[in-house]
C-alpha cells in the first residue's frame, strides 16, 4: 500500500497518495490550477510560474516537534511567497489556496507578462478554439494590457521545423513543453531552445529538421498555436468539425483516434476528414500517436478509388450493378473449390464472414503477406490485463528481429519507458534501431543465427517475473518458434506473452479466426502461384499480382478471380468480377491489435459511391451461393464471430464500447492540462483470453 | 340647431379631405424612387477591400461562429505572395451567405477582427429559387477601389509577414 496524505485544497479534504504534486490532487477533486509548462506526463520544470498558489502548512513547535494548536486545530503557517502547484507535493495538513485574492493576482500577472509578446493571431491561427493560452486568458488574465502595444516583440512567423510542422516564433511562450516531450518522452532529443531572454527561439537541430516520427504529438501539448501541422493547416476552425472515434489502421499497436470531419466546399460538398488526433488510451497509444496514424491517413480519400461493381465482359470489366456482380461471383464459387486470401487490412467482421463463405464452400481461409508464426501469438499472445505500461523493473522484453521505431512506433515509446522504468530489454537484430539505446544487451546477429541467440539468452529472460517478448519483419519460422518457447508456462498470464509486429492493423485478428498462412515458412511467395491453381480466388483486401509479377502470371491459371477492393489495383485488373469496398473511416467494424487487444471504429464520413462493407460483401456472395452468413450489420457479425470462436467469448459491441475513468484526464475543459488529445468516450476494447483448451500445447515436435 | 349639425360635419370631413389633397404624400413611388435608409440600417451584407484592393476578410469564420442563424458558411486557404487575396496569411476560399436564413442581427459585423463583413444598405432581396439566395464571395465582395487592383495580386515577398494585418488602432 502507498501510503496517503491527506490536506486541505480550497476547503476541500482531499487524500492522494504521498509524493503527489498539488496540482494534480487538484485535477483529482476536480479544481483547476492553471498551467502551461506542467504536463501530467511529465516531470515538472517549473518554468512557467503559471501555477502560482498560497500554501499553508501546519506549524511545528521546535521544542516538542508537535503541531501548535491554536482553537484546538492545528495553527496553519502560510509562507511570505506563493509555490508553484507544478513543483510542490503534497504533505499532512497542507492548506491549499488556488483562488485566493494573491493566488488569482499573481495567475493574472503571469498572463499579463506571457501576452506582452504574443501576437494577435487568435482569429487566423490553428489552435484557436482550443488553445490554452486562449483560455486561460478568460478564465484567469486580465482585462486588458498596460504595456504598450508598439513594443510588442516580432518574430519569425512561418518557420517549417520540419516538412511536417510549422513554427510560429512569435507565438511561442517558452514553456518547453515540446522539447521535453521529444528529449523524454520521444527519446528524439530533437528541438532546443536558443538565445535568451525575449529572444529566446525554438530550433531543430537534427538533419533532416525534426527527425521524429512522433513529432505531431506536440502540436496537441503546445500550449500555444506556436506548433501546428502543415496537414491541417488552415482547413478548418476546430469548433466547425464533427468528431467520430476510429482505430489507426497502419499498423498492429491499435492506437485509439478521432478523426475530425466537415462538409467542405473544396472536395465539392462532401463530408471529408480534416484530421486525426490522438483518442485516450492508456492501455494501448496513452495520449500519442505517430506521424504515420497522425498524417497517413489520406489514401482513404484517394480519388482512384473503386466507385461501383465489375464485371468482366468478353474479356473486359464492365461496370455493373450490384445484384448482377453478385450473381456473377455466387455463380463462380458455387461448387468450385475456393480459396480466400485476405488481408490483415480487413476487420475481424470481414475476416469472420470471408473465413465462412471459404469453410461453408469447403475451401480455405489464407492470410496474405504475412510472418511466420502468426498461430503462436493465440496460444502465447498476450491475454487480458496486459498493459505495457505496467511493465518495470523484475520484467524482461526481448525485441527479436524487429524494428519497433519505424514498425510499430507506439510500442517503441512504451518498451522505451519501461526499460526506463528497469525493464531489462534484450534487442535482437541484424541491423541498428533507435531502440537500441535503452537496451540492456543488445545482439547484432544476421537472420540465421537469431533463433540460437535467443536460445542462448533464455535463462536470463526466463528469470524475469514477467516476459514480454516481440518478433517482427525479419523473423523466420525458428525464431518465432524459439521466441514462443522462452514463454511456456506463462500462457495467459497478464503482462507476459508473445507479440507480433506485423505488417497490417489486423493480421493478429486473421490468426485468431484461424487463417491460415500463406507459406508456412516464409510468409508467402511461390507457395501462392501454386495455390491458386485451378481454384476460383477470392482475393479480399489483396493485391498479389501488384506485388509480384510472377503471381499475376500465376493468377491467369486459376479458374475464376472475385476481388474485393478500395483501388483498381493489378489484381484486381485480372478479376472476373470487382466489388468496391468502403475504406475503415466509412463504417464500423472492430481490429484485434497486436496485443490482443479488439477495439472499434466508427464511420467518419458516408460511403464512396456505391460500395459496401466487405463484411456485408462476402454475406452477399456466400448467400448467392446458397450459405448463411451474416451480414446486415458489423455488430450483427461480432455477436456470431463472439459465439463460434473461443477466444472471443462475452465480447460484443456494447462490451468493446465500455469505459472506465483513466488518468491523466484529457479533453473536456482540461485542453490546457493534458493538451488537445480526445478523451475516450467510445470504447477501451476488450483484451482476449488465451483459449485455455489450446494450453498443452507441442510446438514443432518439441514439447513446449 | 339640430337639422345643420350633419351638414356642419360633412363640410369639415371633405375639408380634412380637400387639405390632405393638397399635402405633400408621405409614400414615395418605389421602385423608381427609393428613400435613404438610416446610418444605424442593416441590410445585404458586402464584403469589403483595402484601398489597394486586397480583401480585408481574412478566412477566420467567427462570422460564422457568432451568427445565431447559422447563415455564414466559410473555408479558408492559404496566401502566398503569388495569389494574394487579404494581407494576412489565411483568406476566405469559399464564402457563402444564405440571404433566407440570416435575420439581420449584424451579429457577423461585430464578430468580424478586420471590419470586413458590414452590413450595407440594400433591402432588395428577392428571389425565385432558393439557391438565389445563397450569396457567393463574388457576389458579396464590394467592387475594386480606384487605384486598387483586383485579387488575386502578386505581391512583393517580405511586404506581407503578418499573420492578421496590423489594424490601426488596435482599440478601434
Ligand atoms: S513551441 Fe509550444 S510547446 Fe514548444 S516551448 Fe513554445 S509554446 Fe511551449
Ligand atoms: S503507432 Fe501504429 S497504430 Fe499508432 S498511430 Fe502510429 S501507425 Fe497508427
Ligand atoms: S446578420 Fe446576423 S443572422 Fe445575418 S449573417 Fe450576420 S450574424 Fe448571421
Ligand atoms: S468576414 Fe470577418 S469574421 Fe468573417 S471570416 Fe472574414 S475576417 Fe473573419
Ligand atoms: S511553473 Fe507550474 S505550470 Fe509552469
Amino acid at each position: 500500500m502507498t501510503k496517503t496524505v491527506t490536506l486541505t485544497i480550497d476547503d476541500q479534504q482531499v487524500t492522494v497518495p504521498e509524493g503527489t504534486l498539488i496540482v494534480n490532487a487538484a485535477k483529482m477533486v476536480g479544481i483547476d490550477i492553471p498551467v502551461f509548462c506542467y504536463h501530467p506526463k511529465m516531470e515538472p520544470v517549473g518554468m512557467c510560474r503559471q501555477c502560482l498558489v498560497e500554501v499553508g502548512r501546519p506549524a511545528i513547535d521546535r521544542a516538542t516537534g508537535q503541531p501548535v494548536l491554536e482553537d484546538g486545530k492545528p495553527k496553519i503557517q502560510f509562507g511570505p511567497k506563493l509555490e508553484t502547484a507544478c513543483t510542490t507535493p503534497v504533505s499532512e495538513g497542507m492548506v491549499v489556496l488556488t483562488h485566493s485574492e494573491k493566488a488569482r493576482a499573481a495567475q493574472k500577472e503571469i498572463l499579463e507578462f506571457l501576452l506582452t509578446s504574443h501576437p494577435l493571431d487568435c482569429p487566423v491561427c490553428d489552435k484557436g478554439g482550443e488553445c490554452p493560452l486562449q483560455n486561460l486568458t478568460l478564465a484567469y488574465g486580465p482585462a486588458e494590457s498596460r504595456f504598450l502595444y508598439s513594443e510588442k516583440h516580432h518574430a519569425e512567423k512561418h518557420v517549417p521545423l520540419g516538412d511536417k510542422i510549422w513554427l510560429d516564433r512569435e507565438r511561442c511562450i517558452q514553456c518547453g513543453r515540446c522539447i521535453r516531450f521529444q528529449e523524454i518522452i520521444a527519446g528524439d532529443p530533437v528541438l532546443s531552445f536558443y538565445q535568451r531572454g525575449r529572444d529566446t527561439d525554438i530550433i531543430t537541430h537534427s538533419d533532416p529538421p525534426f527527425d521524429s516520427i512522433f513529432s505531431g504529438n506536440t502540436t496537441d501539448i503546445c500550449p500555444v498555436g506556436a506548433l501546428t501541422t502543415a496537414d491541417f493547416r488552415f482547413g478548418a476552425r476546430p469548433w466547425e468539425m464533427k468528431a467520430a472515434a476510429s482505430i489507426c489502421s497502419l499498423c498492429p499497436v491499435g492506437c485509439n483516434l478521432t478523426f475530425n470531419t466537415r462538409r467542405e466546399a473544396k472536395a465539392g460538398g462532401k463530408v471529408v476528414i480534416k484530421r486525426a488526433m490522438p483518442r485516450q488510451n492508456e492501455q494501448v497509444n496513452e495520449i500519442w500517436i505517430c506521424d504515420r496514424g497522425r498524417f497517413n491517413w489520406h489514401y482513404v480519400e484517394d480519388p482512384s478509388r473503386l466507385t461501383h461493381p465489375l464485371v468482366k465482359k468478353d474479356g473486359k470489366l464492365e461496370k455493373a450493378s450490384w445484384s448482377a456482380a453478385i450473381e456473377a461471383a455466387g455463380n463462380q464459387v458455387k461448387g468450385n473449390q475456393v480459396l480466400v486470401v485476405a488481408s490483415g487490412r480487413l476487420s475481424n467482421e470481414d475476416l469472420f464472414n470471408l473465413k465462412q463463405l471459404a469453410d461453408g464452400l469447403g475451401g480455405e481461409a489464407l492470410l496474405y503477406d504475412s510472418l511466420p508464426g502468426g498461430e503462436l501469438t493465440t496460444r502465447y499472445g498476450v491475454s487480458a490485463g496486459t498493459n505495457l505500461g505496467d511493465l518495470g523493473a523484475g520484467s524482461a522484453i526481448l525485441v527479436a528481429a524487429a524494428d519497433l521505431y519505424h514498425e510499430a512506433p507506439i510500442w517503441y515509446l512504451r518498451v522505451k519507458a519501461a526499460a526506463e522504468r528497469g525493464a531489462n530489454l534484450v534487442i535482437v537484430n541484424p541491423e541498428a534501431t533507435r531502440l537500441d539505446k535503452y537496451a540492456k544487451k543488445l545482439v547484432r546477429c544476421g537472420k540465421d543465427e537469431a533463433a540460437a541467440k535467443v536460445r542462448e539468452l533464455a535463462a536470463e529472460l526466463t528469470a524475469a517475473e514477467n516476459l514480454v517478448v516481440f518478433f517482427g519483419r525479419t523473423a523466420d519460422r525458428n525464431l518465432a518458434e524459439d521466441c514462443a518457447a522462452l514463454l511456456q508456462g506463462r500462457e495467459g498470464r497478464a503482462n507476459n506473452g508473445l507479440i507480433g509486429v506485423w505488417p497490417r492493423a489486423n493480421d493478429q485478428g486473421a490468426w485468431e479466426l484461424g487463417y491460415k498462412p500463406v507459406d508456412p515458412s516464409t510468409g508467402s511467395g511461390q507457395a501462392l502461384a501454386q495455390a491458386v491453381k485451378g481454384k476460383v480466388v477470392y482475393l479480399a483486401a489483396a493485391d498479389p499480382a501488384g506485388d509480384d509479377p510472377q503471381l499475376a502470371e500465376a493468377l491467369k491459371g486459376a479458374k475464376a478471380v472475385i476481388v474485393q477492393e478500395l483501388f483498381p489495383t493489378k489484381t484486381a485488373s485480372l478479376a472476373d468480377v470487382v466489388f468496391p469496398a468502403q475504406a475503415f473511416t466509412e463504417r464500423d467494424g472492430s481490429y484485434t491489435s497486436g496485443e490482443r487487444r479488439v477495439q472499434r471504429f466508427y464511420p467518419a464520413t458516408p460511403p464512396l459511391g456505391e460500395s459496401r462493407a466487405d463484411f456485408a460483401i462476402a454475406a452477399a456472395v456466400a448467400a448467392a451461393a446458397g450459405l448463411e452468413v451474416e451480414g446486415r450489420s458489423a455488430l450483427l457479425v461480432m455477436d456470431k464471430l463472439a459465439a463460434a470462436v473461443p477466444a472471443f467469448v462475452g465480447i460484443s459491441y456494447r462490451k468493446l464500447a465500455e469505459v472506465t475513468e483513466q488518468w491523466p484526464i484529457v479533453g473536456r475543459g482540461d485542453l490546457y492540462y493534458g493538451g488537445t488529445t480526445y478523451e475516450n468516450r467510445q470504447g477501451l476494447g476488450v483484451q482476449l483470453n488465451v483459449s485455455t483448451f489450446k494450453r498443452s500445447n507441442v510446438v514443432r515436435g518439441r514439447a513446449l | 340647431m339640430p337639422v345643420l349639425e350633419p351638414i356642419v360635419e360633412l363640410a369639415r370631413g371633405l375639408w380634412t379631405t380637400l387639405r390632405s389633397m393638397a399635402e405633400k404624400p408621405v409614400t414615395v413611388q418605389y421602385p423608381e424612387q427609393k428613400r435613404p435608409v438610416k446610418p444605424r440600417f442593416r441590410g445585404r451584407h458586402v464584403l469589403k477591400r483595402y484601398d489597394n484592393g486586397l480583401e480585408k476578410c481574412i478566412g477566420c469564420a467567427l462570422c460564422a461562429a457568432a451568427c445565431p442563424a447559422d447563415a455564414i458558411f466559410v473555408e479558408a486557404s492559404e496566401n502566398t505572395d503569388e495569389e494574394r487575396y487579404s494581407p494576412g496569411d489565411r483568406y476566405a476560399s469559399t464564402y457563402e451567405i444564405n440571404m433566407l436564413r440570416c435575420i439581420y442581427c449584424g451579429f457577423c459585423e461585430d464578430a468580424c477582427p478586420t471590419e470586413a463583413i458590414v452590413l450595407g444598405d440594400n433591402y432588395e432581396l428577392s428571389f425565385t429559387d432558393r439557391r438565389e439566395a445563397i450569396y457567393p464571395k463574388e457576389m458579396l465582395l464590394e467592387p475594386v477601389p480606384a487605384g486598387g487592383a483586383p485579387t488575386p495580386q502578386k505581391t512583393e515577398p517580405g511586404k506581407f509577414t503578418r499573420s492578421v494585418p496590423e489594424m490601426k488602432d488596435p482599440a478601434d
